[in-house]
């Protein structure tokens, strides 16, 4: 800190073709510069980031000796790397550069005001030109990587994510908070465009999952808390209670030779009746359940809010002595290097748009339930029925965008995605299932944008499918035969058209689970103003967030079909296992520092640091602060409201701000 | 120099949220009026009273503190704690004569871009019905 060598700083504009330069009069502010109180060299070039505008920089490092590089070109948050690189290419310390903004936050939302714009250019110079006179050598802090990753929610994101983690030879852990893995996908019947059966070819991961060795399995069980940072993530794991004791579970209790082996004769004895709600409640369940034949682990889960604890299913268990009525929550921590969100989606509750009669008319019903009901391991064994009467029926109607592309301000204003092809998917099957089967769908655009997918559109057209162009109004229903009233409008024929069918389904637009929300909030995720997870860059970084370390993969991040989102969770377990593979990261050297000469050992910012990174030691007679780098994260909040002004906050320091805004205010043109 | 008074606003905004959200207006190309100057910090948290003094005492006109929503802090609760601060020091400008609305905090989030630019404006139209602020004589 104490060694302060005269400030020469090197100030360079980027013009970025037209996007600066066609709003900021680059030479005045790049004449303006040169006055500056420290500036010994002034620059401009067409695109700052290319290779001769970054060699302009590192000669000129040279050529004047400079201790500080100002760019005043886009935002930090897109290429400071960039030009940090070019600083220390230059042969000084990366921290010694700064950024001006005059894109994102000037050239692009000022575009009509060229004399304000230019105005503003000038201050923003001058504010970084005081920062960067005051700017110290850094020193990144290279830690070590665990080499473990967690992934959260194992539908099919999760774990194709998990899998190919572990085929890198990466400890994964795989958490999900039901009792099964498969998530969404295993609830479908077939997959469009390719009509394959869902399961068929989703259950051979979930195997693989089973048997992965570098896979630690952790069903039932939900993220509770969350501390640490890239390479050193520590996550609180609360198992929820089950009830029912895996074999590996009951051997570590003594209990040889027992533990849950799926045989299901504690849920042929349980007394309770449950809507089972992998099948939405269209089938029923025990207290004592598994939700289908195919889950992985198959072991039984005891629903603690139903089990009236009648010790029947304990009995019929036997020597095996798998349950346990008493079984409470345990608490588990791990360490992780990195980490992958795939949280899925839950169905936007569709029952909010009252004009379709969803949960008020039976015959209503959602896509997933369609899914489940024309499954052949669903509730009716793949025969199609009407919930009101169980007859099958020969007129089908599919709204399609149901709460999705919706300005109302009930549904969603997004497009789900995946919603016109399933759709398109759901008419295919009965026309083929149905013998006779008129199938209408209600439509604004079909949007089969993937590979194989117009064609798919075709073939559905040439199935016979009628379409109509036009939102539902209103649906009606006639209460002795339960059919349904549907009033819509053919907006290509111009005319009203009213037709009577058997069974309505809704393709019901998408939403992020509330458990979703809590999950992104502890690990430092945000969000886009629809909800979803945000991702680092929509372009450039679709998988990365904002929290190093911290990676998305499918539907959490936005709605996306399923070749989209095992795609993304490939991306993201390879983005994920870069710095596990790497071994050690370097942090960004932003710690809190205490002068100790200054500190009067009050302890105020002790209690204010969020990561208990702070403490309070005994040094020559006095109390002093002490930082713990590794676990600070540079927030500034100590600094903030440190009273004595003792605490030194790297690269975003007191005399650094101080003179920030005494640059603008006091430093410009009176 | 113009006929129409520019206010002097020093805007102070986090890294994570607003200032990611004030380059998001960038890139949809919302127009907001430029008498606003950004300062960056890693979090509110950072923001230290001292600074919002000096930013006054140099003669500014208003000054704008913008972080991520509560529960969003990439810090967990900086904002929260900054939020707390910005009572204080309001109470304190009221006692050294100035308007309080001169200092404002907001919170907008990295996906805010639409907000952040109505938030500038509407931070510039009130300083600037407040007019010049009345420390400036006291620079001289
Ligand atoms: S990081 Fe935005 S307010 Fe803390």
């Amino acid at each position: 800190m104490a060694e302060k060598k005269e400030a020469r700083i090197g100030v360079f504009l980027c013009h970025c073709g037209t996007n600066i330069a066609g709003s900021i009069n680059i030479k005045e502010v790049q004449d303006y510069a040169r006055t500056l109180p420290g500036v010994v060299v002034s620059d401009e070039y067409q695109y700052m980031c290319s290779t001769p505008g970054q060699g302009k920089i590192v000669d000129a490092i040279k050529e004047h000796n400079l201790t500080g590089i100002v760019v005043a070109a886009c935002s930090p948050r897109l290429h400071e790397p960039t030009f940090r690189v070019a600083s220390k290419v230059g042969g000084i310390n990366p921290f010694r550069f700064e950024m001006a903004n005059i894109r994102e936050q000037n050239s692009w939302v000022h575009m009509h005001d060229k004399e304000g714009a230019t105005a503003k250019a000038k201050d923003a110079v001058r504010i970084a030109v005081a920062k960067a006179s005051l700017l110290e050598d850094l020193f990144p802090k290279s830690v070590p990587v665990e080499k473990a990753a967690i992934v959260v929610g194992a539908g099919v994101a999760g774990i194709q994510a998990s899998l190919d983690l572990a085929n890198a030879g990466i400890p994964t852990y795989l958490v999900e908070k039901t009792p099964t893995i498969g998530g969404r996908m295993s609830q479908l019947d077939k997959t469009f465009p390719t009509l394959d059966c869902s399961q068929c070819i989703l259950t051979p991961k979930m195997v693989d999952v089973g048997r992965n060795e570098n896979i630690i399995l952790k069903t039932y069980t939900e993220v509770e808390k969350v501390e640490g940072y890239i390479g050193n993530f520590e996550i609180t794991l609360r198992k929820k209670a089950r009830g029912v004791m895996t074999p590996e579970e009951a051997e570590a209790k003594g209990i040889v030779g027992g533990g849950c082996n799926g045989c299901g004769d504690c849920s042929g004895v349980c007394p309770v009746i449950k809507g089972n709600e992998f099948e939405f409640a269209m089938a029923p369940r025990k207290a004592i359940f598994i939700h289908h034949p195919q889950v992985v682990p198959n072991i039984y889960t005891v629903d603690f809010e139903s089990c009236i604890k009648c010790g029947l299913c304990v009995e019929a268990c036997g020597d095996k002595k798998a349950i346990d009525l008493e079984m409470e929550d345990s608490f588990e921590k791990i360490k992780v290097g990195t980490a992958i969100l795939a949280t899925g989606y839950e169905l936007f509750p569709i029952e909010k748009k009252a004009e379709w009669g969803y949960n008020r008319f039976e015959n209503v019903i959602t896509g997933l339930e369609f899914e489940r009901l024309i499954c052949a391991s669903g509730p009716t064994g793949g025969h199609l029925v009407r919930p009101s009467d169980g007859q099958t029926p020969k007129k089908v109607g599919f709204v399609l965008c149901a709460g999705s592309r919706d300005n109302t301000g009930i549904g969603k204003p997004y497009c789900s995605r995946f919603c016109c092809m399933y759709s398109l998917k759901h008419a295919h099957q009965i026309i083929e299932k149905i013998p006779g089967v008129k199938a209408y769908l209600f439509y604004m655009d079909i949007r089969s944008f993937g590979k194989m997918y117009e064609e798919f559109y075709y073939r559905i057209q040439d199935e016979g499918a009628k379409f109509i162009r036009g939102r539902v109004a209103n649906i009606l229903e006639d209460p002795k035969s339960r059919n349904l009233m549907v009033f819509a409008e053919d907006t290509l024929l111009q005319r009203p058209v009213n037709i009577e069918l058997d069974l309505v389904v809704l393709a019901s637009a998408v939403q992020p689970s509330p458990e979703a929300d809590t999950v992104r909030k502890l690990f430092g995720v945000s969000k886009s103003a629809d909800g979803w997870m945000l991702e680092a860059h929509p372009k450039l970084n679709p998988c990365g967030t904002t929290t190093a370390g911290v990676f998305l993969a499918g539907v959490c991040q936005g709605p996306k079909d399923i070749p989209d989102t095992v795609a993304q969770a490939e991306g993201a377990a390879s983005a994920a296992s870069i710095p596990i593979h790497v071994g050690k990261v370097e942090l960004e050297p932003y710690f809190a520092q205490c002068m100790e000469e200054k500190c009067a050992g009050c302890g105020m910012c002790v209690n204010l640091c969020p990561y208990s990174a702070l403490a309070l030691v005994e040094k020559e007679g006095k109390k002093v602060m002490q930082v713990t780098e590794a676990k600070c994260k540079g927030c500034g909040t100590c600094g903030g409201f440190c009273p004595g002004g003792a605490i030194h906050m790297q690269h975003f320091t007191t005399p650094q701000i101080v003179a920030q805004i005494d640059a603008f205010l006091l430093g410009g043109e009176q | 120099m113009a006929e129409e008074w520019q206010p002097k606003i020093l805007a102070i905004i986090c890294n994570w949220c607003s200032y990611a959200g004030a380059d998001l207006a960038g890139g949809a190309r919302i127009q907001y009026p430029p008498d606003i100057r950004a300062i960056r910090v890693m979090c509110t948290g950072r923001v230290d009273p001292l600074f919002i003094m000096k930013a006054f005492q140099d003669g500014a006109d208003g000054v704008l503190v913008s972080g991520c929503h509560f529960g969003d802090c990439h810090y967990l609760e900086g904002n929260f704690k900054a939020a707390k601060r910005m009572f204080l020091i309001k109470s304190v400008l009221k006692n050294i004569g100035l308007n309080d609305k001169r200092l404002r905090m907001t919170f907008v989030s990295a996906s805010e871009g639409a907000k952040w630019a109505g938030v500038v404006t509407d931070v510039i139209k009130t300083v600037k019905e407040l007019g010049p602020s009345p420390l400036k004589e006291f620079q001289k």
